[in-house]
């Protein structure tokens, strides 16, 4: 068997939940209550109808910038679950779902789509970065928070998000590669939902796994369902409690899938995805399968289900109506964020804008 | 002749290049199946095959080396930079490897490289999508930095940057893209790179300008001639290197100028020309050169575009002040 045959037998993907929502590994199952195994299956109802209701918000041009949610509400919230309320969370584009279930209010990313600076304003005792653009960044900047807080000897990783065209940026090399270095507590999550905007992962890397791209770091790497919440989960809790013994960083690729266009900026799937993949993928959908498996153990009805989405709803609602109250911003906010103090040039253009912003 | 937007002027050009030269090869993020992201390599995979319009793993570093390596084995790369906020993650491709080949290879070795890629704010795009970072590829020695305002212009240029054997960083403004409809001939023409272009004469007064900024200048002239103020429009369409003769050819008739970027006003492409104007037309001058340009701010997000970037009236005020000083 050839080295690269042998690398990449060891990266099965890790499931726990099958899609009709059996357990076919009941040793992994992780230790979480009744009410926490709801609360996982709230957020990701929540989640749906929040990025149903943020696609329509875009289609109305009262959003802004979108990058829609759905098909990965398994990869995102169980991965964010299994966090202690002081790790810190660096997301991508996309990854707003896991900075609000992390404290940052709803409406705040609602300004953070519409493209006010309120919306990275993250309040004190949150700890998530605003979500970062440049593909591969945040990646980067992980491996150096995990590795702060090693040096802190605090007892949190962090955990940073990208999807699989990330993973081709020269700066995940650079992030896996610093990380196993300093044996930084850090997480890296691959999540990936096939396609780089349009390019599918096969045309990306010829690599069967990303996953398996940790061994060249020298680090823990592992494939998980990520249409299996309790997978997801599992495997984000034991990256962390390895990180926080000291054994060091962790690459989790998540195999997902987005339902909607890469973002809602004129990005039309039917160019280079095809009907059988996407209805291969919605088979395998992470809150069908919780939903059953929750039923199962008389856990969730349809009673509890239309709570969450009222819930969500309404959240949705006063949350717009806060963003809509923030205020327009003007050239001087942004000349005051620019330094601790500001140099000649922009003391001279403060005054300049001061005098035609009260016009 | 037909009617063209500016991005399918952008199109033509590479299609005729395509069919000109097998070497020419076009690459990046999304360019082959999907057509790009703002669809300007629509349809030329198909036409030509996926040997020659590709699509590449999400790395701009990994494009940048892959278009220099295709430069060196006899291949006219044409590489795309989907945004050029993104241009961080190659700059070292562009303004230390690709602009020092000539140099460090004592001529031997060249770069016959293409770098296409959207800029400029006003379309709301998400952060770091848009900005005006002309001013930093200008800057490097090496490479020429090229910013068509029309779609006539954007298909000469970009065939004479296809053709040329350095490298061309050829900045295509969105607000441009499919805001208006222009001439531009089937057949194949090039326009001279560092030639700027005398988009209206005037007699008192000259904007010199690039890109975007050239329609907003379009529009204070109007404005001005209301006043009865005839104003000058140079559109400067390559602004490293810039065309000292139009410029200074301009200055010399009006006597007064201004210099109008839509990029933050530090260390930029205006600055340089106000110099150059100094440098060598400083007797005609009847005022100082004045800049029209965004504060130095980090660009703004979305919702702070409208009123951070300059617009006519910022102009038209400008030129008032140089008229009446």
């Amino acid at each position: 068997m050839s080295l690269i045959e042998q690398v990449e037998k060891q990266f099965e993907t890790f499931q726990i939940l099958t899609e009709d929502g059996k357990v076919v590994n009941e040793s992994a199952m992780p230790e979480l209550s009744d009410e926490e195994l709801q609360e996982l299956m709230t957020r990701m109802v929540y989640t749906r109808i929040w990025d149903q209701r943020a696609i329509s918000l875009n289609r109305q041009g009262r959003l802004g910038f979108y990058a829609p949610v759905a098909g990965q509400e398994a990869s995102m919230l169980g991965s964010q679950y299994a966090l202690d309320k002081e790790d810190w969370i660096l997301p991508g584009y996309r990854d707003i779902p896991q900075i609000v279930f992390h404290g940052l209010p709803l409406y705040q990313a609602f300004l953070y789509s519409r493209g006010h600076f309120g919306g990275g304003q993250i309040p004190e005792g949150v700890n998530v970065l605003m979500p970062q653009i440049i593909i591969g960044a945040q990646i980067v900047q992980a491996a150096g928070v995990g590795v702060g807080l090693k040096k802190k000897g605090k007892k949190n990783v962090a955990i940073t998000y990208t999807g699989d065209g990330g993973a081709s940026q020269g700066d995940f090399y650079e992030g896996l590669n610093f990380a196993g270095a300093y044996n930084a507590q850090t997480i890296f999550v691959v999540q990936n939902n096939r396609f780089a905007i349009s390019v599918p992962v096969e045309k990306q890397s010829a690599a069967k796994t990303i996953a398996q791209k940790a061994v060249a770091a020298g680090i823990e790497g592992i494939q998980v369902d990520g249409m299996d919440v309790l997978a997801v989960y599992s495997a984000v809790k034991q990256a962390r409690e390895r990180a926080l013994n000291g054994d060091g960083p962790t690459l989790i690729e998540t195999l997902t899938y987005r339902y909607g266009p890469h973002t809602m900026a004129g990005d039309d799937p039917t160019r280079y995805r095809t009907e059988d993949l996407d209805s291969e993928w919605t088979k395998k959908d992470p809150l069908v399968r919780f939903r059953t498996f929750l039923e199962g153990k008389g856990l969730w009805s349809e009673e509890q289900e239309n709570k969450v989405i009222d819930q969500a709803k309404d959240d949705i609602k006063a949350a717009i109506k806060k963003a809509d109250a923030a205020p327009k911003q003007k050239v001087t906010d942004l000349i005051g964020f620019m330094f601790e103090e500001l140099p000649h040039n922009l003391k001279e253009q403060l005054e300049e804008y001061k005098a035609k912003e009260s016009k | 002749m037909a009617q063209m937007t500016m991005i399918q002027a952008i199109t033509d050009a590479m299609r005729t290049e395509l069919k000109n030269n097998e070497n020419v090869v076009v690459f990046g993020e999304d360019v082959g199946q999907n057509g790009g992201v703002f669809r300007a390599t629509e349809g030329l995979q198909s036409e030509f095959g996926e040997d020659r319009v590709f699509d590449t793993p999400l790395a701009e570093s990994g494009i940048g080396g892959l278009a220099i390596g295709l430069g060196l084995t006899g291949f006219r790369p044409v590489m795309e930079i989907q945004f050029f906020g993104f241009v961080f993650e190659v700059m070292d491709s562009v303004v230390a490897q690709a602009a020092r080949m000539r140099y460090r290879s004592g001529g031997v070795y060249h770069s016959p490289i293409t770098i296409r890629s959207p800029f400029g704010g006003g379309v709301k795009t998400p952060e770091l999508h848009a900005d005006n970072l002309e001013g930093l590829v200008a800057q490097a020695p090496g490479i020429k930095v090229v910013i068509p305002s029309t779609p006539y212009d954007a298909k000469g240029l970009l065939i004479s940057a296809i053709r040329d054997n350095d490298p061309v960083v050829y900045l295509e403004h969105m607000k441009l893209y499919r805001s208006f409809r222009g001439e531009v001939p089937e057949e194949e023409y090039t326009i001279e790179i560092g030639k700027a272009d005398v988009k209206r004469e005037g007699k008192d007064v000259s904007i010199i300008t690039y890109g975007a900024m050239v329609h907003s200048s379009l529009k204070a002239a109007e404005e001005l001639e209301k006043e009865g103020i005839s104003a000058e429009v140079v559109d400067l369409r390559t602004v490293s290197p810039l065309d000292i003769d139009t410029i200074i050819a301009s200055v010399e008739k009006t006597g007064r100028a201004i210099v109008v970027q839509e990029a933050q006003k530090q260390a930029g492409v205006g600055a340089t020309v106000v110099a150059e104007i100094n440098d060598r037309a400083i007797l005609s001058l009847e005022a100082p050169v004045l800049r029209v340009a965004a504060p130095d701010t980090v660009f703004p997000f979305a919702a702070a575009e409208d009123v951070w970037l300059p617009d006519y009236k910022d102009i038209v005020e400008k030129a008032k002040t140089v008229y009446n000083f």
